[in-house]
């Protein structure tokens, strides 16, 4: 999984928000800094977004992926039905990452694995723990688009 | 002596103001049926001689002229965007801060029905959407193909995707039909620029719907380009808020103005957050706003109001105005059909004096409801936190009155209570303790023909004859606003 190879083109834009009624904005705008930086068009949209706001700003902005950070471990409740949306949406090649706390601190640790599998089973292509660089999310992305 | 005549040719009433810009007074006011199906200059010159001879005001000794018009229909707009929310939405405030009126809007992919829907809606202009700059490309241009092979033959402005612009620009030109192009009224996800689209509607407007609406010979009149009378009513809101040189304004405000077919809400206020930490969703609103309910007026659409309200409530409410013993008769289902025939009609006695008042009230209160913002309590692990959207009113300085019922109305400042914080439903910010002024006049429109050419002069004008109202005068009921503790005021 992972890179999806099949996409038509790629429009270097991306959508950066933190989900649900999670208040934190500094990771997400830590990753819209690096993305700029690579040359990326990005739609900020802030803290406590709801996942259609995510899906109609990524329509608005022709995005190849919608980048959903999330820190007070309720993660993967917030994500639930995102893929799903977005297919309804036409956005049925779009990338799809979440990162940061998306579950309960201990459960991060000890667990990753069982959390990794949830969120592919949910639809979406990656999932990053607090623990990585936005300079590595850049890449993976870049990576996944066969950019350079 | 500098007498300035101020036309506005409405869909009702052609009306005169004359003021004496030297001695900064109204010398009066004038108003007869607008005759733009026949020609608008018979109307115009009834009202004009009224006015020469109730209010002696000397026709020939008249320095300049200016007018705005709402007849035929008024400035009939479709706005054409992506999502609802995002590129429509940036549309629509476009339309309606250029004082046009949304008869159709329409996001995503339209179809042959929609095409057909726009051709019936015989709309003044098409404002094209769709797209932030770079993003995408696809719907607006098969949006445009659809308006190409359409038989529509307004003007089309495209205010979309920049990159996709000029393609849509040759797919409706290539089809005959008339393009003016501008920059994205959302260029960014978070940045809504509607003032260029509004600039070139102002233009279309005035090269080409005064023609098609038969005011030609108003133009010739007066000698100068007419602009929509809602824009006039904006530039007015604006003068008197941000004030001109020389003159302080009024600080922020909001006009609320019930016509006979609609109600039209102004404000000039930043969007400010409730708090600091308050979290603002949604698209970014701008200082200047108007927002329009197109279906609700105490006249031709008075029984939308009715409907809306419901026979019980409605007659509930006129009861504490006017007590059940002097009823007699009323019926207010026929009534209501009544007013929605005669839109000239002024009512003849207090019971239906009082039912306006319920009416306006009741217009109001949706209309400003919808128009301000709101906020509501998310409970996170970090603890509360509060999400705005939209515009905070809740500090407004400034509440102004304007329209028929504000001049003939029974104590019409009644209808101003409607438009305030109500403790029963918190999230909706209203204004809690601003001034309060009545347009007794009429003279809005009138303020903002003057205020691109004589903006000192016109404040000094609206200041000196808006008339400062309180609700406590009112006898009926008490006023509470403010007393309720907002649970997010700290």
């Amino acid at each position: 999984m992972g890179a999806n190879v099949k996409r038509r083109h790629v429009n270097k834009a991306v959508v950066i928000g933190t989900i649900g009624a999670d208040a934190h904005m500094i990771g997400g705008w830590v990753l819209k800094k690096a993305f700029e930086e690579a040359g990326f068009t990005v739609a900020f949209l802030g803290a406590v977004v709801p996942q259609q706001e995510f899906i109609n700003a990524a329509i608005e902005i022709d995005a190849d992926a919608i980048l959903v950070s999330s820190m007070y471990g309720m993660g993967i409740l917030d994500c639930e039905g995102m893929r799903e949306r977005c297919i309804e949406a036409g956005l049925d090649d779009i990338i799809l990452y979440a990162g940061g706390t998306v579950a309960a601190p201990i459960e991060l640790e000890k667990n990753w694995p069982e959390i990794e599998r949830r969120f592919k089973a949910m639809g979406f292509d990656r999932v990053f723990p607090n623990t990585v660089t936005a300079k590595e999310v850049v890449e993976t992305l870049k990576a996944d688009l066969g950019l350079d | 002596m500098g007498v300035y005549l101020l036309i506005d040719v409405g869909s009702t009433y052609t009306k005169v103001l004359a003021v004496d810009l030297a001695e900064e007074v109204i010398l009066g006011r004038a108003q007869s049926p607008t005759t733009v199906e026949t020609d608008v200059t018979i109307g115009l010159n009834r009202a004009l001689e009224e006015l020469a001879e109730t209010c002696r005001v000397d026709l020939d000794k008249v320095e300049g002229k200016y007018a705005s018009s709402s007849a035929a229909g008024g400035l009939k707009m479709a706005a054409i965007g992506l999502v609802p929310e995002l590129t429509l939405e940036a549309a629509r405030r476009a339309c309606l801060g250029a004082g046009g009126k949304v008869v159709c809007a329409y996001g995503f992919e339209i179809d042959h029905e929609v095409v057909r829907e726009i051709e019936e809606a015989r709309c003044d202009i098409i404002l094209l959407c769709g797209g932030t700059d770079g993003g995408d490309k696809k719907v607006i241009t098969h949006n445009a193909r659809m308006l190409a092979h359409s038989n529509v033959q307004c003007p089309i402005l495209v205010a979309g995707n920049r990159v996709a612009a000029d393609t849509v620009r040759e797919i409706l030109e290539s089809h005959g039909k008339k393009v003016y192009k501008t920059s994205n009224v959302l260029p960014s996800i978070d940045v809504v620029e509607v003032e260029p689209a509004q600039a070139l509607i102002r233009e279309i407007f005035i090269a080409h719907i005064t023609h098609a609406k038969g005011l030609d010979k108003v133009v010739e009149f007066v000698g100068a380009p007419i602009i929509p009378t809602p824009q006039a009513t904006l530039r007015a809101a604006q003068l008197l808020a941000d004030g001109a040189e020389g003159e302080p304004g009024l600080g922020s405000l909001l006009v609320v103005e019930v016509g006979g077919a609609t109600t039209n809400i102004h404000s000039v206020a930043e969007q400010s957050p409730v708090t600091p930490q308050t979290i603002i969703r949604g698209l970014p609103e701008g200082r200047v706003k108007r927002t329009v309910e197109g279906d609700m007026g105490i006249r031709y659409n008075a029984p939308t109001i009715y409907e809306f309200v419901g026979r019980e409530a409605f007659l509930a409410r006129l009861r504490v105005l006017h007590p059940p013993a002097e009823e007699g008769d009323f019926n207010p289902d026929r009534h209501i059909s009544h007013l929605s025939k005669s839109v000239g009609y002024v009512p003849s006695s207090e019971l239906e004096l009082n039912a306006d008042i319920v009416l306006a009230e009741s217009a109001v209160s949706i209309a400003v409801e919808r128009h301000a913002g709101t906020v509501r309590q998310e409970f996170s692990v970090v603890g509360e936190i509060l999400v705005q959207r939209g515009k905070n009113l809740l500090e407004v300085e400034n509440l102004i009155g304007t329209g028929g019922i504000f001049r003939y109305g029974l104590r019409p400042e009644r209808v101003l209570r409607s438009a305030l914080f109500s403790p029963e439903k918190p999230w909706s910010l209203k204004p809690k303790n601003p001034r309060l002024f009545v347009d007794r006049n009429y003279m809005l429109y009138a303020i903002g023909l003057l205020a691109e050419h004589f903006p000192a002069q016109a404040l000094r004008i609206a200041k000196r004859y808006l008339t400062p109202v309180s609700l406590e005068d009112s006898t009926d009921g008490e006023v509470q606003v403010g007393a309720g503790r907002l649970n997010y005021e700290t």
